[in-house]
C-alpha cells in the first residue's frame, strides 16, 4: 500500500499539475480566509453555554442549516471524487446525487426529523440511549467519535495533497496549516462558526463550479460540442446518458445494473448514510424549531440535486479538453489519473483572477469536511461520553470548557490519522470501508428500532457491534483476496452484510431479552407516536413547544418575540410577513417538489 | 450588521443563551462577493490579456463572474435590508 502511494505520488511530479497562480490568486484566497477567521472571532461573542457551543443554541434558520447540511457533504473528496468519476463515466455519475441522495434526504426530513428533533436528543448517540439503553448510546458513541477522527484526517490528508500539488508545500507543512486554520475558528465559534463557514464554503464553491462549467462549455462548443466529442471516446455514447449506467456498476447485465443502482446505491448505501450520519444529522439539529428542523435535509435537496450540473458536467468537459484525461480515456499509458480532473481544468480554462476564486473553494470544500467532523465529533464526546458518562453533573461551564478542549485534541489527532490515510492508495476505498464498518450497522438498528417496538435495549448494542465486526470480516476477506471482487464492491458487500448481520442478531436477541415499555417508547417508534407528532401538525413552528412540554429548547417557543424572529430571520428565502405554516413551508410540500425537480432532471438525461 | 437579537429568558440550565443570535451572516456573504466581483471586474475590464480571455473560448470570464458575483452582493444585501434580524428586545 505504502509503496503504490509513493510510486504515484513520484509519478504525479512529472505532469506538472502546479496552478499558474498570481499575486492576484492569492488575494482571493487571503480575503477568503480572514473572512473565515473573522467568522470564528465574531461567533465566540454568541457563545454562552456548552448547547450554543455543541448544538448552535438550537437557534438557527431553516436555509442556514440547509446550506451547512448540504456543505458538510461537499468536501474535497466529493469534489474531486465525483468530478473524476465525470470525466471517466460520464452522466451516470448523477446517480450518485439524485436517486444516491435525494430520496434519502426527504425521507429524513419527512420522515426521521420527527423522531430526531422531537426526542430533544442531542446527537444520534444520545437518541440511541433513550430508545435502547446506555450502552448503545456509548457504543455507537465510541464508534463515532473514532470515524470521526479517522474521516477528518482523510479530509486533511487530500488538502495536503492538493496544496502539496497545487502550490508546492511539503505534507508535512500543509497539514498542520490546514488543521490550525479549521481548529481555530472551531475552537473560538464552536458549531455557529462551522455552520456559518460552511453557507460561506458553499457559496465559495458554487463561485469555483459555475465559472469553470461556463468557460469548459465555451471551449468545447457547448453542449452540443461536448456530446460529439464525448461520444467518440470510451466508453461511448452511453456516457451521454445515465440509464442503465453499466459502464458505473460494472455490472453488465442492464436490468441487474439499474436494479443494483436502485437497490444498492439508492436504498443501503444512501438511506444509511444520510439518515444515520451525525455530521448531516447535527446541522438539522441545530435548527430553532421543528419545521426548520424538517425542511434543512429538503432545503439541502435543491442544491443536491442541481450541483451535478456543475460538477459531471465539467468533469466531461475535463475527459475531451485535457489532452492526458484523453489519453486516460483512450486507455493510453499517462501520468495523471482522473482523480487531477478539477485541478487539470482549473489550470485549462481559468484565467487567473477568478483562478484564484477556485482556488479559494477548493480550499473551501477541504475545510468543509473537515470542520464538519471535528463539530460533530465536540457533540458527541462531550455529551454522550464525558457528560453522560465519565463526569455527569457538572456546571455547564465545565462541558463548554471540555467542547473547547475536545476541539483541540479531535485536530491533533487528525493530523495523526492524517498519516493513517496516506497509506491508502485509493481515498474512497478507505472512505467506503469505514463507511461499512460504522454507518451500515447502525442504520440497521435505527431502522428496526424506529419501526419495531419489541426490539430491546440490548439487541441495540449487540446489534451494532456484530454488524461492525461482520463489515471487518469481509473487509479483510476482500483485501486478503479471499473473496475475489473490486475494493469498490468489497465496501459494498461489507455494508450488505453489517446490516444483514445486524438486523439478525437484533431480531434474535430481542426475543430472548425484556423490551422497554411501551410507556417509554413514545415519540421513538413509530407506531407509539400518535399521527399529530409526526405529521402536519408538528410542523406548525410555533405549536412544537406544547407539542412536547419539557423539552429545553422547544419549550415556550410560541410566544411573539419567538414569532417575529422566526418570520423575520429565516425570511428572503421565504416571503414577507408569512407564519411558518404557509404552504410552501411544509417539509412535505418542499419534499415533493425536489422530488418532481430530480424526476425532469432524470428525464433530460435518461 | 445588525446585532443579535435578545430571547425570552429560560429557566432550564440548557436553554438557549440570548446570544444565540449571531452577527447578520447575509451582510458577510454580500461582503465577500462585493470585494471578489469588484476586483474580477477590474481585472476583466483592464487587466486581461487576450491569452487569458482565449483559455475560457473567448468569454471575458473574470468579467462575467464579477459581474455575476456583484449582483449576489447586491441582492443579499437587500434581502438584509428588507428583512433585517430583529432588533434586541430590553431583557
Amino acid at each position: 500500500m505504502l509503496t503504490e502511494t509513493m510510486l504515484s505520488e513520484t509519478v504525479l511530479a512529472q505532469t506538472d499539475l502546479r496552478l499558474n497562480t498570481t499575486a492576484l490568486d492569492y488575494f482571493f484566497v487571503i480575503f477568503y480566509f480572514v473572512l473565515v477567521l473573522g467568522i470564528g472571532v465574531m461567533a465566540r461573542r454568541s457563545i454562552a453555554s456548552s448547547l450554543d457551543f455543541l448544538l448552535s443554541g438550537r437557534a438557527l434558520p431553516a436555509w442556514v442549516t440547509g446550506l451547512a447540511f448540504i456543505s458538510a457533504n461537499l468536501g474535497a473528496i466529493e469534489l474531486i471524487g465525483m468530478m473524476a468519476n465525470g470525466a471517466q463515466y460520464g452522466i451516470p455519475t448523477v446517480h450518485y446525487y439524485w436517486i444516491g441522495a435525494i430520496p434519502a434526504m426527504v425521507f429524513l426530513g419527512i420522515v426521521m426529523m420527527p423522531f430526531y428533533y422531537g426526542s430533544k436528543a442531542r446527537s444520534v448517540p444520545e437518541f440511541l440511549r433513550m430508545r435502547f439503553n446506555k450502552t448503545t448510546q456509548r457504543v455507537n458513541g465510541i464508534t463515532f467519535a473514532l470515524a470521526a477522527v479517522l474521516i477528518a484526517g482523510v479530509n486533511l490528508y487530500a488538502l495536503g495533497l492538493v496544496l502539496e500539488a497545487l502550490l508546492g508545500w511539503s505534507l508535512a507543512l500543509a497539514i498542520p496549516v490546514a488543521a490550525l486554520v479549521v481548529l481555530s475558528y472551531t475552537f473560538l465559534g464552536g458549531l455557529n462558526a462551522a455552520i456559518y463557514n460552511e453557507v460561506l464554503q458553499f457559496f465559495v464553491i458554487l463561485a469555483l463550479l459555475i465559472p469553470l462549467t461556463v468557460a469548459g462549455l465555451a471551449r468545447v462548443g457547448g453542449w452540443d460540442g461536448l456530446s460529439a466529442q464525448v461520444s467518440g471516446l470510451p466508453p461511448g455514447p452511453e456516457q451521454l446518458s445515465a440509464w442503465p449506467g453499466t459502464t458505473l456498476t460494472e455490472i453488465a447485465n442492464p436490468f441487474l445494473s439499474v436494479l443494483g443502482i436502485v437497490f444498492g446505491l439508492g436504498f443501503v448505501l444512501s438511506f444509511g448514510y444520510w439518515t444515520t450520519n451525525f455530521a448531516e444529522v447535527q446541522r438539522a439539529l441545530s435548527a430553532r424549531n421543528m419545521s426548520a428542523a424538517r425542511r434543512t435535509p429538503i432545503i439541502a435537496a435543491f442544491p443536491k440535486a442541481l450541483i451535478p450540473l456543475v460538477i459531471v458536467i465539467p468533469g466531461m468537459i475535463a475527459g475531451v479538453l485535457v489532452p492526458q484525461l484523453t489519453t486516460l480515456k483512450e486507455g493510453g499509458a499517462t501520468d495523471v489519473t482522473y482523480n487531477n480532473a478539477l485541478s487539470l481544468l482549473m489550470n485549462e480554462v481559468l484565467p487567473n483572477g477568478i483562478l484564484g476564486v477556485a482556488l479559494a473553494g477548493l480550499l473551501a470544500s477541504f475545510m468543509a469536511g473537515m470542520a464538519a467532523n471535528i463539530s460533530s465529533l465536540n457533540t458527541v464526546f462531550t455529551y454522550d461520553l464525558w457528560q453522560d458518562w465519565v463526569r455527569p453533573g457538572r456546571p455547564d461551564e465545565y462541558y463548554l470548557r471540555i467542547g473547547r478542549m475536545v476541539t483541540v485534541v479531535g485536530c491533533l489527532l487528525a493530523i495523526g490519522t492524517a498519516a493513517i490515510a496516506g497509506q491508502y492508495a485509493n481515498l474512497m476505498d478507505y472512505i467506503q470501508a469505514l463507511f461499512s464498518f460504522f454507518n451500515a450497522p447502525l442504520f440497521a438498528i435505527f431502522i428496526l428500532g424506529l419501526f419495531w417496538k419489541r426490539m430491546t435495549g440490548t439487541a441495540g448494542w449487540t446489534g451494532l457491534i456484530s454488524g461492525t465486526v461482520a463489515a471487518v470480516i469481509v473487509d479483510s476477506l476482500v483485501r486478503g483476496g479471499v473473496i475475489p471482487v473490486s475494493s469498490q464492491a468489497g465496501s459494498f458487500l461489507g455494508a450488505s452484510a453489517a446490516f444483514v448481520v445486524g438486523i439478525a442478531v437484533a431480531v434474535v436477541v430481542s426475543t430472548v431479552t425484556t423490551p422497554k415499555p411501551d410507556s417509554d417508547l413514545v415519540g421513538l417508534v413509530w407506531a407509539l407516536t400518535p399521527r399529530g407528532r409526526r405529521g402536519k401538525a408538528v410542523a406548525e413552528g410555533a405549536g412544537v413547544g406544547g407539542e412536547f412540554p419539557g423539552g429545553p429548547a422547544a419549550g415556550g417557543r410560541g410566544d411573539v418575540v419567538a414569532e417575529r424572529r422566526a418570520v423575520g430571520v429565516s425570511a428572503g428565502l421565504e416571503g414577507p410577513d408569512e407564519e411558518e405554516g404557509a404552504w410552501w413551508q411544509s417539509p412535505v410540500v418542499l419534499g415533493a417538489i425536489v422530488l418532481v425537480l430530480t424526476l425532469v432532471l432524470y428525464l433530460m438525461f435518461w | 450588521m445588525s446585532e443579535s437579537e435578545e430571547r425570552p429568558p429560560f429557566d432550564h440550565a440548557e436553554a438557549p443563551s440570548a446570544a444565540s443570535q449571531l452577527f447578520d451572516l447575509r451582510t458577510i456573504i454580500a461582503l465577500l462577493f462585493a470585494v471578489y466581483g469588484i476586483v474580477l471586474i477590474v481585472q476583466g475590464l483592464f487587466f486581461d490579456s487576450e491569452a487569458e480571455i482565449a483559455k475560457a473560448g473567448g468569454i471575458h470570464i473574470n468579467l462575467w463572474s464579477g459581474i455575476g458575483m456583484v449582483v449576489v452582493a447586491v441582492l443579499f444585501v437587500i434581502w438584509a435590508q428588507m428583512r433585517p434580524l430583529v432588533p434586541p428586545s430590553e431583557r
